[in-house]
């Protein structure tokens, strides 16, 4: 059993409760905080914990804290990025809606460290439910008096809403949240000027992931140098991780990082091993977005070193036989998987996604989706695997946010490791999409 | 002809309004159309599933802003319905690790069963057949969503429950 920073009460009944939530020790930071520190001795504990970005980028939180611009007569705000849509990634929703307050503990914390005097949550629109999970545990602290005008007395006040976006994976990069958030299209902004200088309304602000805001009142109850010690290298602290597809405990754990990949995903404390008995085919680890590994490169490096559970540890070998920790979503894939029906999947779901600003992303991932779609389908001839690769490497770079490169990692790296693939594809296009061959097909899935 | 009449019918109830106003004073006050998106929620929620044109531009309206803002939001963001739903709008999730569930399947087993396909509604108005992009569900696929509420781990006998219990109500 690893340590549970976030997660340790979770199955506590009434967790989601404010009286239950402060008999397990909860808002002791907000309180020690607001109380007892100044907002700059909270950002420089954040910095010695070492924490790094939950939503992917794993961008260290203390330091784009301290990035924040305190021009005079200027509001400053704290957004936290609940927007969360990268495939194979659910932690931040399992999170806010069985314990509501960890998030919103967090954002008293870290908005008192900003100077923010309203805050905002950007919960994606879809978790409706979640929203209103929150809003209730936020009328519950307004009430108490952790919330609004002069907290527990301190002089200190604050305001928090909950705002639910409208479905779109793009408003999860934290500039076209912003635009959402001020009531337009979800359309990137140009950077600089970063968010901390020209966030919301213009004013500096902050934009951080559910998990990373969760994690600072541990931080700030035991310490940045107790945090730090927790984890390996510059990978501190506990990581949630999601699991999901072909594994036998599908659901959301709580890892300290440094933990062997091998036993997340074979004891039965974490995943459980692959289901049904068969074999580990590859895996997408960070969400979507990231490269896609044939298992044995996931479990050991391209040298044989057997991989950790950290920023570090997945991204040895680059791209060429590494891969990202990213959002912590991990698709586990068994040995009846198809590569190519994957890889179309997740390429259909960013040409979607898209938000159709720059024109290598918009015109890419159609054609990218379109070239899948004909290979899956029996209709690619050879030629398609290199247009598609060539297609991925005019997107990658060229575009104003990270969705041109988060829809062209996937492609690139299945062709990288799975091109027979891809030609089998080709040569056997009567086959290419009939169960049996390399796609399992319906008979072994529960919809038969 | 209808459309005229339907433009002098947009009127919010009280409880709604009540609501928009809430939300619309968590946003300084000269930045009002920060509340578009949760309004246009409230309006599908209000006017059977979908956001009309009248009814968006009703919404500009109460922003102040022109109904060119309004109909560029509620054309960029997928949960706006921008024309008539069934009683019921199933939104399946498609996208890979649903899809490694078995969500393809769930689809297929849904088009046979309300004998329409994805995008349309079922002969009897009941129900409209959507599907979408990752609903943050991964580990519980296949999925839907049905209004505000998740139904995770599906398999056939669920769905097929789950089709007739709302058939009934």
């Amino acid at each position: 059993m690893g340590l549970k920073i976030l997660t340790e009460h979770i199955n506590v009944p009434g967790i989601n409760t404010l009286e239950t939530y402060r008999k397990m020790g909860g808002y002791r930071s907000v309180e020690k905080a607001v109380k007892t520190m100044t907002s700059e001795e909270v950002v420089e504990e954040v910095k010695k914990s070492g924490l790094r970005g939950r939503g992917g980028a794993g961008f260290p939180t203390g330091l784009k804290w301290s990035f924040l611009a305190k021009p005079e007569g200027k509001p400053r705000y704290l957004v936290c990025n609940a927007d969360e849509s990268e495939p194979g990634t659910f932690k931040d929703r399992v999170l806010m809606e069985k314990i509501p307050h960890a998030l919103i503990e967090g954002m008293i914390t870290s908005s008192y460290a900003l100077g923010a005097r309203t805050s905002y949550i950007y919960i994606r629109g879809e978790l409706m439910f979640v929203l209103r999970i929150l809003e209730k545990a936020i009328a519950e602290c307004y009430a108490a008096g952790l919330l609004g005008e002069n907290i527990l007395g301190s002089g200190y006040s604050l305001d928090l809403h909950v705002h639910p976006g409208g479905g779109a994976y793009i408003c999860g990069e934290e500039t076209a949240l912003l635009e959402s958030l001020e009531g337009k299209r979800g359309n990137p902004r140009n950077k600089p000027p970063f968010p901390a200088v020209w966030g919301l309304y213009g004013c500096p602000t902050v934009v951080n992931n559910v998990e990373s805001i969760a994690s600072v009142p541990w931080i700030i109850n035991n310490t940045g140098d107790e945090y730090a010690k927790i984890g390996v290298g510059r990978s501190t602290g506990t990581k949630l991780i999601s699991a999901s597809g072909h594994i036998n405990n599908p659901g959301v754990y709580e890892i300290e990082l440094g933990l062997p990949v091998e036993e997340f995903l074979f004891s039965d404390e974490y995943c459980g091993g692959i289901w049904k008995g068969r074999k580990f085919k590859a895996i997408v680890a960070g969400g979507s977005s990231v490269p896609i590994l044939p298992g044995e490169l996931f479990l050991k490096t391209a040298e044989g070193t057997p991989r950790l559970m950290t920023y570090e540890s997945l991204s040895e070998g680059g791209f060429v036989s590494g891969t990202m920790l990213g959002s912590g979503g991990f698709i586990v894939m068994d040995d009846t998987t198809c590569i190519v029906r994957n890889t179309w999947n997740f390429s259909r779901f960013y040409h979607h996604e898209s938000c159709g600003q720059c024109s290598p992303c918009r015109e890419g991932t159609g054609w990218m989706e379109k070239i899948l779609h004909r290979l899956e389908h029996g209709h690619g001839n050879m030629h398609d695997i290199d247009l598609l690769v060539n297609v991925s490497k005019q997107i990658e770079g060229n575009t104003i946010c990270p969705l041109g490169d988060a829809a062209a990692w996937p492609v690139a790296s299945a062709v990288r490791h799975f091109r027979d693939e891809f030609e089998w594809h080709v040569k056997h296009p009567e086959k290419a999409t009939a169960p049996g061959a390399v796609y399992s097909g319906a008979e072994d899935l529960a919809f038969a | 002809m209808e459309q005229t009449t339907t433009q002098n019918e947009v009127q919010f109830s009280d409880a709604a309004m009540a609501e928009i106003r809430r939300y619309i004073s968590h946003y300084p006050a000269d930045r009002k159309k920060s509340a578009i998106l949760p309004i246009l929620h409230i309006a599908q929620a209000e006017f059977g599933g979908w956001v009309s044109p009248e009814v968006q531009d009703k919404v500009a309206e109460i922003l102040d802003i022109q109904p060119i803002e309004v109909y560029e939001v509620a054309t960029f963001y997928t949960m706006f319905n921008l024309k008539p739903v069934g009683k019921h709008v199933l939104e399946v999730c498609r996208t890979g690790p649903c899809m490694l569930r078995g969500a393809d399947h769930l689809i297929e087993h849904l088009e046979s069963r309300l004998g329409c396909h994805v995008g349309e509604n079922s002969a009897d108005g009941l129900f409209t057949l959507k599907t979408v992009e990752c609903l943050a569900a991964c580990g519980m696929g296949p999925m839907l969503q049905i209004r505000e509420k998740y139904y995770e781990n599906l398999d056939p006998q669920k769905m097929d429950q789950l089709l007739d219990d709302l058939s009934k109500e």
